[in-house]
């Protein structure tokens, strides 16, 4: 038995939430999961069919893979080949495709790039290889900034020259504004990101439900968790009252974990970033502040690459901003599938289109 | 890829704790978190205790179902 997971998958409990978020639906409801892992629960366990035909559960920009831009992908690609370098990146980021290549090919073609757990294991390479250059690919949303933060700061306190951080982190609260007022938004609500706001606290919602008018409810990733946010939003929407309201109270409160922010605020300092599917968002993006200079690897290599490309007729960018669901794309599941991906919510574990193709709508 | 699972703190040395996960021992790093004592249960990802968690509030969700909404 594993405590605070199994009690949170009981059949009966689940059913029972599931009756009655049909007993009080009874207006149309768009709600969306802003978190790739909220959307691999939601697919895995059935939740879209536990709540009714009124409710309808629209995927978000939660996936950092999915929104690093093509050019992000790119500059990555760069920077694997250079002489002496060695790219340690998170496994999602192995397939997504650039302009013209991806991680996966530039390591079949000779440049070293590892797969790591954490920021962490890529400061251990950088001492095991001194004679190296380790670049850890720093990508991630507020949950995993303070991990790439903390390392940055043991490689400051060890004193190891030869680790960078290429930082393409992302903070949730712009992106979210984005899509909610985009003139084509059909979002009622959002299911928020759990693990990001564990960190940040709840706050950070204030200003979508009050100055946007859309409900926000903070949710776990097991399935009575996902079950009991939705009954939640599903009665304020049935009153017409837009509400904050969070249901991870296990590890979400109003304030964050403070001591991560503070590890996040001395490394890192916002930078308008463009997420793939939204352009450029000002102040979206964590750049790694000037005192650690000697660890931003974009500072440490000069590295400029070409205009990117994106693939033609790939819609990732409308799924990404909850406009089209994988189904209006006519590439999914024919041209695009996870064996061969042709856009970013095919290859996450946690995208959008990998969801559906591997679950079904 | 924010993906955390709950592990309980079995021993601490430094700034590092041995976290059991199902059953699974595993090495995280104590820097993002205030006050860790063995015998806890924190969010763990990427290497890191990311929060604790806490048990009367795990409650609250599992006595939402029993009726107590």
């Amino acid at each position: 038995m594993s405590r605070y997971i199994d009690e949170y998958r009981d059949t009966d409990l689940c059913l029972k939430i599931s009756e009655e978020i049909k007993k009080i639906s009874h207006k149309p409801f768009n709600i969306m999961e802003v978190c790739g892992g909220h959307t691999m629960s939601i697919r895995k366990n059935g939740i879209q069919k536990l709540v009714g035909d009124n409710i309808k559960l629209i995927s978000g920009p939660g996936c950092p893979v999915c929104v690093a831009s093509i050019g992000d992908i790119d500059k990555i690609i760069a920077l694997s080949e250079l002489n002496n370098c060695i790219i340690c990146t998170f496994g999602d980021m192995m397939r997504v495709p650039g302009t013209n290549s991806s991680l996966i090919k530039a390591k079949a073609s000779g440049s070293d790039v590892r797969i790591v757990y954490s920021a962490q294991d890529a400061v251990k390479l950088a001492k095991e290889e001194p004679a190296k250059k380790v670049v850890f690919i720093g990508i991630g949303f507020e949950t995993t900034a303070p991990t790439i933060a903390a390392a940055i700061r043991q490689a400051t306190e060890e004193r190891i020259n030869n680790f960078s951080v290429l930082s393409l982190a992302r903070t949730m609260p712009q992106a979210l504004k984005a899509v909610t007022d985009a003139k084509d938004s059909r979002i009622d609500a959002l299911l928020c990101p759990g693990h990001v706001t564990a960190i940040t606290g709840t706050g950070m919602y204030d200003p979508v439900v009050k100055k946007s008018g859309v409900s926000c409810c903070v949710s776990g990733f097991e399935p009575a968790d996902l079950l009991r946010a939705i009954y939640l939003l599903t009665e304020k929407h049935e009153m017409d009252q837009p509400a904050l309201i969070n249901a991870y109270e296990r590890v979400v409160n109003e304030e964050g974990n403070v001591k991560a922010k503070d590890v996040m605020d001395d490394v890192f300092r916002a930078a308008d970033a463009e997420w793939r599917g939204l352009g450029i968002i000002p102040d979206s993006g964590l750049k790694i502040k000037e005192k650690y200079a000697e660890y931003d690897a974009d500072k440490v290599f000069d590295i400029t690459v070409p205009p990117a490309e994106s693939f033609s007729g790939c819609i990732c960018g409308d799924i990404l901003r909850g406009a089209k669901d994988p189904a209006d794309c006519g590439l999914f599941g024919r041209e695009c599938t996870p064996e061969a991906p042709k856009g970013a919510c095919m290859v996450s574990s946690e995208g959008t289109c990998a969801a559906w193709y591997q679950y079904g709508e | 890829m924010c993906w955390s699972v709950p592990g309980k703190i079995t021993e601490i040395k430094g700034k590092i704790a041995t976290i059991e996960l199902s059953g699974i021992k595993k090495d995280v790093a104590l820097d993002l978190i205030s006050e860790p004592e063995v015998g806890e249960y924190v969010l763990v990802h990427a290497g890191y205790a990311l929060q604790k968690v806490s048990e009367e509030k795990a409650k609250f969700t599992i006595d939402f179902f029993k009726g107590n909404k």
